[in-house]
């Protein structure tokens, strides 16, 4: 690697653009910890009084337990669905399986706005609009095509022989997929169930349309309150949001590289 | 086998393929078959305005991502592993914050009373702080950095896979390292270029909160068209069309890519 004109501006171009993409996600915290209503550069004083008025406020707490019921029960959710799938398109020869498969991984390739827009008018019919099972099912099905990504990706370092063994021992289907197949495929489990978590814990268009009333999830509430005004408590809940996924990706890359 | 796929096929025909389906009748019947909202999402200024500005941005966002992108994955590629996992990880990191988030990062970065007026300002660079956001600008600048990783981890797993001793072959046949590059390397990680192109063009097309908070109104693409739509002025039918147009744009450019390189090629990332 000799640093040849060339070189040097390809360092410095690439080191501008990563700039780019990790200022945005560090500028927050700062402005969190400010005592200042508007941003401004160097902040005046630390002070925690953002993070006072979104705790104090019943309407942000409120948001919060919708996001975390919801989040929780998507992945408690989608996990099982994703796995028993997966495992079905992993194992099958069935010629159907590979439609199925797409079909499964529709959710990442028809534009949200779309699905949101079908959901709601789905929804209005059925009564499901600005409820809590009607928030739970669509962002399971929004988190299925991560758990079964995952665990497909787990499925294909794993040997099926040794379901083999353990049944031609005695054990039936179910029995073996536990005792042999699942804790060999745990880490790619756990990842799809993070990721399912975190794509529920930030998803925000299709709760625009069908959330309401006292079921509408942070990201709801930080949407509407970002039209009206810049308010820094928002900041607050974007970097508590932030330090959550981080240390959920952490706990998932960490758990994959331990194999599986 | 089919038992075991089922509760996970039920959620998405319940869920995206009922809704989806519903979207295309209601816009082709109301109290009776009817063309009338296509006919308006083809010949009315508002919707021809919206769909050829949601290209344009789509069109720019993607060939920004590709310059900028290109870069990177290139000096990923090019690095040592533990450099190329740290750039991969920094290419990542926003991956892992919500869109919303972001979006309120740039407008604190970019509004008249933002981080950067002030540097600016501070500098002396200019007197009057600069219309950075609420406009055009503002929404391409935070839709690029969106969409920047689905366009850099296609590239880099293409260039992975180009062996290192092509480009000596080139350099011991004489060849100069940029003409190397452009005829042995750039041509190897063109499909790549595609896999990253089609899902930054395809998921830009899509596009709602950074236009919404960015956009400042004026910019109207094609998702606000069809929440507007539907919010605002109860414009079911002519919702739906626009949803289902929008559609089966993506679906074509999808169908047309996937006739050069394999969809899981596009779809793997994430």
């Amino acid at each position: 690697m000799r640093a040849s004109p060339a070189r040097i501006v390809l360092y410095v171009v690439s080191a501008l653009v990563l700039v780019y993409l990790i200022l945005p996600v560090l500028i927050i915290a700062p402005i969190s910890f400010s005592s200042a209503r508007f941003l401004t550069f160097p902040p005046p004083s630390f002070s925690l009084r953002w993070y006072q008025q979104y705790f104090a406020n019943p309407a942000w707490m409120q948001a919060t337990q919708v996001t975390l019921t919801v989040a929780l029960l998507t992945v408690l959710i989608a996990t099982p669905l994703g796995i028993s799938a997966a495992y079905a398109i992993s194992q099958s020869k069935l010629r159907i399986m590979r439609l199925i498969h797409m079909m499964l991984l529709l959710p990442l390739v028809v534009p949200i706005i779309i699905t949101a827009v079908g959901i709601f008018f789905v929804y209005a019919k059925v009564g499901l609009v600005a409820t809590l099972p009607g928030l739970v099912l669509a962002n399971v099905m929004l988190g299925l095509p991560y758990v079964i990504i995952s665990v497909l990706a787990g499925m294909q370092s794993f040997d099926p022989a040794q379901e083999m063994v353990a049944r031609s021992l005695g054990m039936n289907r179910l029995r073996s997929f536990f005792a042999v197949t699942l804790p060999q495929i745990k880490s790619s489990v756990v990842a799809g169930g993070i990721f399912a978590f975190i794509s529920a814990m930030d998803e925000t268009i299709v709760a625009l349309f069908i959330s309401g009333g006292q079921y509408q999830p942070l990201t709801k509430r930080m949407f509407t309150a970002l039209r009206d005004e810049i308010d820094p408590t928002i900041a607050a809940i974007s970097t508590l949001m932030t330090a959550a996924s981080f240390m959920l990706v952490l706990l998932a890359s960490s758990r994959q590289k331990k194999g599986g | 086998m089919l038992a075991l796929v089922s509760p996970a096929l039920l959620v998405i025909l319940l869920l995206i393929v009922l809704p989806v389906g519903w979207l295309a009748w209601q816009s082709i019947y109301h109290d009776g078959f009817t063309l009338e909202n296509y006919r308006r999402v083809f010949t009315e200024d508002i919707y021809w305005r919206s769909f050829a500005l949601t290209f344009e941005i789509s069109l720019a966002v993607t060939l920004i991502a590709l310059l900028l992108g290109y870069p990177v994955a290139y000096l990923a590629n090019a690095l040592p592993k533990g450099w190329s996992i740290l750039i991969l990880s920094l290419v990542v990191l926003p991956f892992w914050t919500s869109v919303l988030v972001r979006a309120y990062a740039w407008l604190a970065l970019l509004q008249r009373t933002g981080v950067i007026n002030q540097l600016l300002r501070y500098l002396d660079v200019t007197s009057e702080p600069l219309a950075l956001v609420h406009n055009m600008f503002g929404t391409v600048v935070a839709t690029v950095h969106i969409l920047l990783p689905f366009m850099v981890l296609p590239l880099y797993a293409t260039m992975q896979k180009i062996p290192g001793d092509l480009m000596q072959a080139g350099a011991s046949l004489g060849a100069s390292p940029s003409l190397t590059f452009c005829r042995v390397f750039l041509p190897l990680s063109l499909p790549g270029v595609l896999a990253g192109c089609t899902m930054v063009f395809v998921l830009c097309l899509g596009f709602y909160i950074t236009p919404e908070l960015l956009g400042g109104g004026r910019t109207v693409m094609v998702s606000m068209l069809v929440s507007r739509n539907v919010e605002l002025y109860n414009q079911f039918g002519a919702a739906s069309a626009v949803a289902v147009v929008l559609l089966a744009s993506v679906l074509l450019i999808f169908l047309v890519v996937s006739r050069f390189i394999s969809l899981d090629r596009i779809l793997g990332q994430k």
